[in-house]
């Protein structure tokens, strides 16, 4: 049992309750008490101290990659759960493309008892769409759902068949769970290492047209329409795909769509010199998509921003860039990548950063959390939207490297991060 | 790094002006070297070069070696296999035991975009590019850039059309930078599925059809058919490509002035250049072979340049001591 | 200094005994102007020129590690066959001695000849090396912080011997490295009086 705890002096922001307010936040046995003006403190109560922070609903995080089972040299569900947690999230949603594929319901109940193993961020497992990941046949969706998973995706790959994509819309909505699809036309993007266009000519790199994306993206809105299932666009990167899914969602189609904090802070430039570390799929586009992706962001096209945090062995980016794999970590540099390129140039507020991180993402997955409402659990994530650090990638927790960010000056940084009423992380104990 | 040209010659796309006019003159005094009969200057004696051709090649690497032995260097033949992800070494290790050799330079050829760069950035020895994937073949640029200044005099203005697979030719990308820096006006053709997307952005005027490209052209550029390059077929046949893009005497006569032939080799004779083409009175095909080794020697002689730290206690002034 | 050529060109005929296969060989970069010049005068005295070539002896330099960035290499010509030839190297300033050894290396590579002489317009003393002009123009005693500097009307406007100290920059306002060959260039050319500034 826990002690009392008490977050105090901060500034509150809800938008679940459209509260934004100096005050505490008070938790009692795992529950949210009471978050508004100053209120009284429990006996034994510990209290963290806020001021100057923004005390907010945990954030979510819908989209990372965990490793564990298969690559644990990489990272592991508890790594992982500590590090997400660093970086201010109280849940993180594991992709199943492990090594073996979590396609079933042992393999995603090891998932669940992992996480709860690793006491830090909660670990929702997401199981697989197909078999294996192989585009085939439909994996065991209800047993899945049973064991703990809370979406399904064959992330890591598209789904190339449409039928197949179309028979998971329908399969899934006796479940109630969202169908996450990586959207990448396979037979574009073949051997594609970063995004076609000036820079990809200049450096002698094949690369990957936005019509990949923007091609899968119509085609699962399409489907969403005639199933009625519930479709969400895993890490949007063109802007062409913000028009689809402003198209769909006017016509009251069950689409979602996430954004990564890298592809609305770095464009295809960031290749320059062949650094794998800006090697990602789907790949960093232009400016003119990094804007439209800012403002879809701000009026709500896109709803959600998850980090796709995928760690890769040193050793493995350290090579040729055709040859090296993508993705990047980002569950310690999230926050501040979207203060620092979205909230500091004023095109979106605190309060839908914290809409779009915590609000929307426990909606749309249907997920405990995203509000400070009383009753609620205590997931909270406090915040000093001013701090200003200097990215050193030696110093995660999470076991990977891979960041296009190291030695970046960012702005903002998780301070206290607390699940079910107990303090998961807090700065100080990292700053040791 | 006493070198004008820094550590590495990479790619023409970083280089000034300035730097190639220097690597073209220097070239000159050495195209006489390879005239004598003794074709051999003490000026890298003792210096240990290592070709690393992780691609086959013989005309690049033996261009490369009458250089580098011409210049009295030692030079050590590597054939390294595929990339870092097929069995062997991974580059980085390579690398390492390059330098832990003790090896004064190296010039490489790999199958990736980046390569050179990724082993100049980790090795101290000089980093000389003979091609990296689709990026850049520089010697090739240059040499490219000198046997035209031998026929035309100035590169400013001149009208140069590359025709070919441009999409996968690091020959075709040195080209453009160098030409573009020395103030020529460059144009490519070919058929775009073999043009890269972005080439207008370039600053470049693309031809459709290569009979315009040759009204335009004082030189073209014929670019090798890349047949290994090709992951999928962009085009529909070789014998469709020859009739619609091949340059052909009957083309070449159409047009209603003379046009200098250029083609980096080897050539698919009867695909994008026809034999009496390659062979005629309008071809430098040859002078490119022998400004190749010159260009060689100029880059190796310029790259390796005084040590730094006993350039400092050096006592001569640029006429030297007599 | 047209005197001291006029005298060096007599003497150099008398050393040889006529123009007979006699090659008059400049070092670049001056040493080719003052080579052009004997040989014309020896033709205005014989009736006949010696050949002429130029000898450009940088890649042969011993110190090419040390001296920082790369000197510019010039032409190098050497006018056909000279095995059996009386070769005569013309430099305008002898100091060290190890231009003159690079240029005997050099000319080793192209053939070897029945003799090879030296003749220079400065000697200054101070050989590191047993070298020995055969003609010499003017003795000149220096002391080791100061220099020679040659210029010649060809290129540098007009001719003067001057003595300045060391470390000063070349008489001849940043000429001496660099400058001097033109972009436009056939792979073989003759250097003999050419004014290729």
């Amino acid at each position: 049992m826990t002690r009392p705890l008490v977050l105090r002096g901060g500034r509150i922001i809800d938008p679940s309750q459209n509260l934004d307010v100096a005050g505490d936040v008070v938790v009692i046995d795992g529950k949210i008490v009471h978050a508004g003006p100053r209120g009284g403190v429990p006996d034994g109560a510990e209290i963290v101290d806020c001021t100057d922070a923004i005390v907010s609903p945990g954030f979510i995080d819908v989209h990372c990659h965990l490793r564990e089972p298969g690559r644990e040299d990489v990272e592991t569900i508890a790594t992982g759960a500590r590090a997400a947690a660093a970086g201010g999230f109280t849940a993180v949603c594991a992709m199943p493309n492990t090594d073996p594929v979590t396609d079933n319901q042992a393999a995603v109940g090891f998932v669940v008892r992992q996480g709860q193993k690793a006491n830090s961020a909660r670990v929702y497992p997401i199981g697989a769409i197909s078999v294996r990941q192989e585009g085939h046949a439909l994996a065991e969706v209800g047993e899945m759902v049973g064991a703990g998973a809370v979406a399904i995706s064959d992330d890591g790959r598209p789904v190339a068949s449409a039928q197949l994509m179309r028979t998971a819309l329908e399969y899934a909505r006796t479940f109630t769970i969202p169908v996450v699809d990586h959207c990448e036309e396979p037979t574009l993007a073949v051997g594609g290492a970063m995004n076609e266009g000036i820079v990809s000519a200049r450096l002698g790199l094949r690369g990957v047209p936005t019509e990949a994306e923007e091609i899968m993206v119509i085609r699962d809105i399409l489907l969403g329409r005639r199933t009625g299932g519930h479709i969400h666009i895993a890490h949007v990167s063109a802007k062409g795909s913000v028009e689809l899914i402003r198209w769909g969602k006017d016509r009251g189609i069950a689409v979602t769509a996430e954004v990564c904090p890298h592809h609305l802070s770095l464009t295809e430039n960031a290749v320059e010199g062949y650094d794998t570390n800006a090697k990602m799929n789907p790949p960093l586009r232009t400016a003119e998509d990094v804007a439209v992706l800012g403002e879809a962001v701000r009026d709500g096209t896109i709803d959600v921003i998850a980090t796709d945090h995928a760690p890769h062995h040193y050793d493995e980016k350290e090579r040729e860039f055709a040859d090296a794999p993508n993705g990047i970590v980002g569950f310690e540099t999230a926050l501040a990548v979207v203060v620092t390129s979205l909230v500091g140039p004023r095109i979106v507020d605190f309060a839908t950063l914290v809409e779009r991180m915590s609000v929307a993402p426990a909606r749309i997955f249907h997920l405990p959390g995203g509000s400070l409402a009383r009753g609620r659990p205590a997931d909270i994530t406090v915040f000093d939207p001013a701090r200003e650090w200097v990215v050193d990638p030696a110093q995660f927790l999470s076991k990977g490297r891979n960041t296009p960010y190291a030695g970046r000056k960012l702005r903002g940084r998780a301070i206290c991060t607390v699940v079910g009423g107990r303090i998961v992380y807090h700065i100080a104990a990292q700053e040791h | 790094m006493t070198s004008p040209l820094g550590k590495d010659l990479l790619a023409l796309e970083p280089l000034t002006p300035e730097q190639i006019g220097l690597i073209l003159d220097t070239a000159e005094p050495f195209k006489e070297i390879s005239e004598r009969a003794i074709k051999k200057v003490p000026t890298l004696r003792g210096s240990t070069i290592v070709n690393l051709f992780f691609e086959p090649s013989t005309r690049t690497r033996v261009s490369f070696e009458f250089a580098e032995k011409r210049l009295s260097a030692d030079t050590v033949n590597v054939a390294a296999s595929g990339s870092s992800v097929s069995k062997g070494e991974t580059l980085v290790d390579t690398a390492r035991n390059l330098e832990a050799m003790r090896i004064d330079m190296v010039v490489m050829r790999h199958g990736a975009s980046g390569a050179a760069q990724f082993l100049a950035q980790r090795i101290e020895s000089n980093v000389i590019n003979a091609g990296d994937g689709t990026h850049e073949h520089p010697t090739q640029g240059l040499l490219d850039l000198l046997t035209l200044r031998d026929h035309f005099g100035d590169l400013r203005g001149l009208r140069v059309c590359i025709v070919g697979d441009v999409l996968h030719s690091r020959v075709a990308r040195s080209n453009i930078w160098g030409l573009q820096k020395m103030g020529a006006d460059v144009a490519v053709c070919g058929p775009r599925s073999l043009l890269p997307n972005a080439i207008a952005e370039f600053g470049i005027t693309v031809f459709d059809r290569v009979e315009a490209a040759m009204e335009w052209a004082q030189a073209l550029n014929v670019l090798r058919l890349q047949l290994e390059r090709m992951t999928a077929g962009y085009i529909p046949s070789l014998r469709e490509y020859n009739r619609v893009f091949g340059v052909t005497r009957e083309r070449l006569e159409r047009a209603d002035h003379d046009i200098l032939i250029l083609h980096p080799g080897p050539m698919n004779r009867g695909v994008e250049i026809d034999s009496d083409v390659a062979d005629g009175p309008h071809s430098v095909i040859l002078n490119q072979v022998t400004n190749g080794v010159a260009i060689r020697m100029a880059v190796l002689y310029l790259l390796a340049g005084g040590r730094p730290e006993l350039a400092e206690t050096a006592k001569s002034t640029p006429g030297g001591e007599r | 200094m047209d005197r001291t050529l006029r005298r060096m060109a007599d003497e150099i005929v008398e050393l040889h005994d006529g123009t007979e296969d006699l090659v008059l060989v400049g070092i670049q970069r001056r040493g080719v102007q003052l080579a052009s010049r004997i040989a014309r005068l020896i033709a205005e005295r014989e009736g006949e020129a010696p050949r002429l070539g130029a000898l450009d002896i940088t890649l042969y330099r011993d110190d090419l590690q040390t001296i920082g960035p790369r000197p510019v290499v010039g032409p190098t010509d050497i006018p056909g066959d000279i095995d059996g030839a009386r070769v005569v190297i013309v430099d305008d300033v002898l100091y060290t001695g190890r231009t003159v050894r690079a240029a005997l290396d050099e000319l080793a590579d192209f053939g070897r000849p029945a003799r090879i002489g030296l003749a220079v317009l400065i000697d200054r003393g101070g050989r590191e090396l047993p070298i020995h002009a055969d003609v010499v123009g003017k003795r000149v005693e220096l002391r080791r912080d100061q220099r020679v500097d040659v210029l010649v009307a060809e290129l540098d406007g007009a001719d003067s011997v001057v003595v300045v100290p060391k470390t000063a920059p070349p008489s001849d306002a940043g000429r001496a490295a660099g400058g001097g060959r033109s972009k436009k260039s056939p792979a073989r050319r003759s250097a003999a009086g050419e004014a290729s500034a």
